[in-house]
């Protein structure tokens, strides 16, 4: 039996007014200045000298509706009911009331969550969805986060680093986890694998060869049948023809491996925003716990922790030390496969006789 | 109660330890789904065969072209049936959130209600472009789930195509370095395009994002098509008596360590109170801010680049002018196709204060996405039509006049057409003859 059919609401954004914490709507735009009395705390003054204590805690950012209510149920103890959440998916309640602060802090540890995040603290991974949804991964994302929050728990929990530290996860080279101060990405080595009986229903041919970045993908034609073919020689696997032709599998249980790339930032704070670069490549995709990324990963956060000095980012660290350093320091190990050859590749190449003995 | 577990040995190992485990979230949906049985078993194969499985298709709400992302099973038998047969669906609904990612527990209660009834009761806060993301729900239930968060006065995102959900900072709701409403100007840009975000049509997608200020918390120039960076244009505002009082906690050594010797142009130095500029001796570009009785930071705001370094250090100390707006930089993007991109400045400056402000940046956004549509080639973001076309043809195509805080130098090579040289020189003079 046909029912009527409802119409959506094109409604839009939401106001974000009715659901901030009164202390915020009431001052906002108002606001002097903000300390940070213990890690995963923030206390902000107002002009009108209004306070808010903003606490932080870490979330596995994939929530079932348990973990979420159990959330909501410690913001309607503390919180007057609000909450928010941060781009890197940790919860943040705010308290107008300082002696809420303490009894707040021990409710969310009860409860599983860790409070940190704040200044220069490891933050939460920006993480994708991996095998758990996404259509093309290559490997998961909420697994490789666990395992690298739990090698990584102190560094969220405390605020011991040189600067703020960001990591990002991406199942593909696609990099939906963004630029990072540390970031692990699936590198592909092979180049797909063609099933020529799928291509020519399920692909729109020349869109796919128009996605190749270095042309390597031509019309073919197969047992009869049309399809594509790719020129190996020309092919870096970079996998930008399998979401528009799923019959072009890049993703390779033991050829797909994960790549650590460092240095991106975001903020213009000192030096403008960066792009990451590649350092180490061919780690196994070795689930459910990637023992080999997190080795390359707390290495590199070893050194950085104990070389950088205070307020330097990763790239400013870097900058500072040079890349031969950094790869002395953390013990990674050069490859020609790190200098680029890509277009605009020159710039990255030292065309001065500026060497650190 | 719902059906025996599969055995999950991979997943099981990613239950120990002090972080926030997922696999016990999803296990406890288990308890009470079928549905979620098989999610996690669907899973587990992912980790015991290291590749996903599952392909997208069309799945969508009435009246709307995107902002479900379908998933079905590919893990098939030998006869073609689903494995997980009570997970052969597993499609996200995107929903926008608030401006700053703010709610209410009653409002985050409502999702988990109709998450719990229609669909898997797994919600992801939040998704990379900034959507709620109620994960895993059966084509059947779509239109329901979606109908009650309708109700609620939320709406979908975007996917494919078409301009996408956006993101803004905390901002001007708790932080002193705010340079503008940036809720208002989320709300207002996006909502200015609802049948873009509801209709992918599109030569590819388009992000907005919008930073209150230089720190850029949500990652603006690098991850979205137009970054609306918050920015000042008077000097920086200080305050003596916390300037004194960084001063007393941190001292010399920080100060020359961690701000002085940091600012990227050099636009810091310390002077002797009584050798400070400022208005007094005609130098209205100067700010100053007492570290003790004899001793001052001195800024020559005509070098600095609100970085907000200083800033972030000594807050309160020194704080944003009052002269405030934002910049605007045009065709951030990630790797695939051409290489990672950091958006362009095109707008070094524009007030966001007034409604006529708002609509300005509502209008700006509405030229760029129609010149977008008009030339981008299929698949091409923005930073790559900038790319193949070249900025100024860019800049001509929207209106906007060039300027040199547009580059980071001139051109390195003679391979230009310089024959109307002396014509472009008149139309500048003409230009600022009239201004």
């Amino acid at each position: 039996m046909a029912q009527a059919q409802r119409r959506a609401v094109e409604c839009g954004v939401p106001d974000a007014a009715p659901f901030m914490h009164p202390t915020l709507l009431k001052n906002k735009g108002n606001w002097k200045y903000h300390d940070r009395p213990r890690p995963g705390v923030l206390h902000h003054v107002a002009h009108s000298g209004d306070q808010v204590w903003s606490v932080r805690a870490g979330t596995q950012r994939q929530m079932d509706t348990y973990t979420i209510r159990t959330l909501c149920d410690i913001a309607d103890k503390f919180a007057e009911g609000h909450v928010r959440f941060t781009i890197r998916s940790n919860i943040e309640y705010m308290v107008a009331d300082q002696k809420k602060v303490d009894p707040l802090i021990a409710e969310l540890e009860r409860n599983g969550f860790p409070v940190g995040g704040t200044g220069n603290s490891m933050s939460m991974v920006a993480h994708t969805q991996g095998w758990l949804h996404c259509d093309i991964p290559g490997t998961d994302a909420s697994g490789v986060v666990k395992s690298m929050m739990d090698a990584l728990y102190h560094e969220f929990k405390n605020e011991e680093m040189p600067n703020r530290l960001h990591l990002s996860t991406s199942c593909c080279e696609i990099n939906c986890g963004g630029q990072a101060d540390i970031a692990v990405i699936i590198q592909h080595t092979k180049p797909p694998k063609i099933n020529h009986d799928m291509v020519a229903n399920v692909c729109e041919r020349p869109t796919v060869v128009a996605r190749c970045p270095v042309a390597a993908i031509r019309p073919a034609m197969v047992n009869g049948k049309p399809t594509l073919e790719v020129d190996e020689k020309k092919c870096m696997c970079c996998g930008a023809c399998y979401p528009p032709c799923p019959p072009m599998q890049i993703n390779d249980p033991e050829n797909s491996k994960l790549a650590i790339w460092v240095g991106g930032k975001n903020a213009n704070a000192r030096g403008k925003p960066q792009i990451m670069k590649m350092v180490a490549s061919g780690l196994p995709n070795n689930a459910p716990r990637w023992p080999e990324v997190n080795k390359v990963v707390g290495d590199i956060i070893k050194a950085y922790k104990a070389d950088a000095r205070p307020w330097e980012r990763m790239a400013d660290w870097i900058d500072r030390i040079g890349w031969p350093r950094f790869f002395e320091k953390t013990g990674l190990p050069f490859t020609k496969y790190l200098i680029d050859d890509w277009r605009g590749s020159r710039s990255s190449l030292n065309a001065s006789a500026h060497i650190r003995f | 109660m719902a059906k025996p577990m599969h055995p999950t040995p991979n997943l099981d190992q990613l239950e120990s330890g002090p972080w926030p485990s997922f696999v016990t979230g999803l296990k406890r949906l288990a308890k009470d789904k079928d549905y979620m049985v098989d999610v996690l078993g669907h899973l587990e194969h992912s980790y015991q065969t290291r590749k996903g499985y599952w392909k997208g298709g069309t799945v969508g709400v009435i009246g709307y072209g995107g902002g479900v992302i379908p998933r079905f099973t590919e893990i098939k038998n030998e006869k073609g049936e689903a494995v997980f047969k009570d997970a052969a669906e597993f499609h996200t609904l995107r929903i926008m959130p608030p401006p700053g990612m703010h709610y209410d527990t009653a409002t985050l209660r409502k999702f988990c209600d109709i998450w719990d009834k229609h669909g898997s009761g797994l919600i992801a806060l939040h998704g990379q472009s900034g959507d709620i993301m109620m994960q895993g729900c059966t084509t059947e239930n779509v239109q329901k789930a979606w109908d009650e968060i309708n109700e609620m006065g939320f709406d979908m995102g975007g996917a494919g195509p078409a301009v996408r959900t956006s993101m803004s900072c905390v901002g001007a709701a708790r932080c002193e370095q705010s340079c503008y409403d940036e809720a208002k100007a989320h709300k207002n840009v996006i909502n200015a395009f609802l049948d873009d975000i509801h209709r992918p049509a599109l030569p590819y997608k388009f992000k907005f994002k919008f930073s209150g200020c230089g720190n850029d918390c949500m990652n603006a120039i690098h991850r979205s098509d137009m970054a609306v960076i918050g920015t000042w244009r008077d000097n920086i505002r200080t305050d003596a008596e916390m300037g004194k009082k960084w001063f007393a906690k941190h001292g010399m050594n920080e100060l020359v360590n961690d701000v002085v010797s940091r600012c990227p142009t050099k636009a810091l130095q310390i002077k002797d109170a009584k050798d400070v500029r400022g208005v007094a001796t005609g130098d209205a570009h100067i700010s100053s801010v007492a570290l003790n009785d004899s001793q001052c930071l001195e800024i020559d705001n005509k070098d600095c680049v609100r970085c907000m370094h200083c800033i972030n250090v000594m807050t309160g100390a020194l704080a944003p002018g009052k002269d405030k707006g934002a910049s605007i930089l045009i065709g951030g993007k990630s790797h695939l196709k051409i290489g990672s991109l950091m958006g362009t400045m095109v707008v070094p400056f524009m007030k966001l204060e007034t409604d006529e402000d708002h609509e300005k940046l509502v209008e700006l956004a509405k030229t760029t996405i129609d010149f977008f549509a008009e030339n981008a080639l299929e698949h091409e973001r923005t930073g790559e039509m900038i790319e193949r076309i070249g900025l100024v043809n860019f800049l001509e195509g929207i209106g906007l006049d060039i300027d040199a805080n547009m580059v980071t130098q001139p051109r390195m090579n003679p391979y230009v057409r310089t024959d109307g040289w002396d014509d472009e020189v008149a139309r500048i003079n003409a230009k600022k003859a009239a201004a």
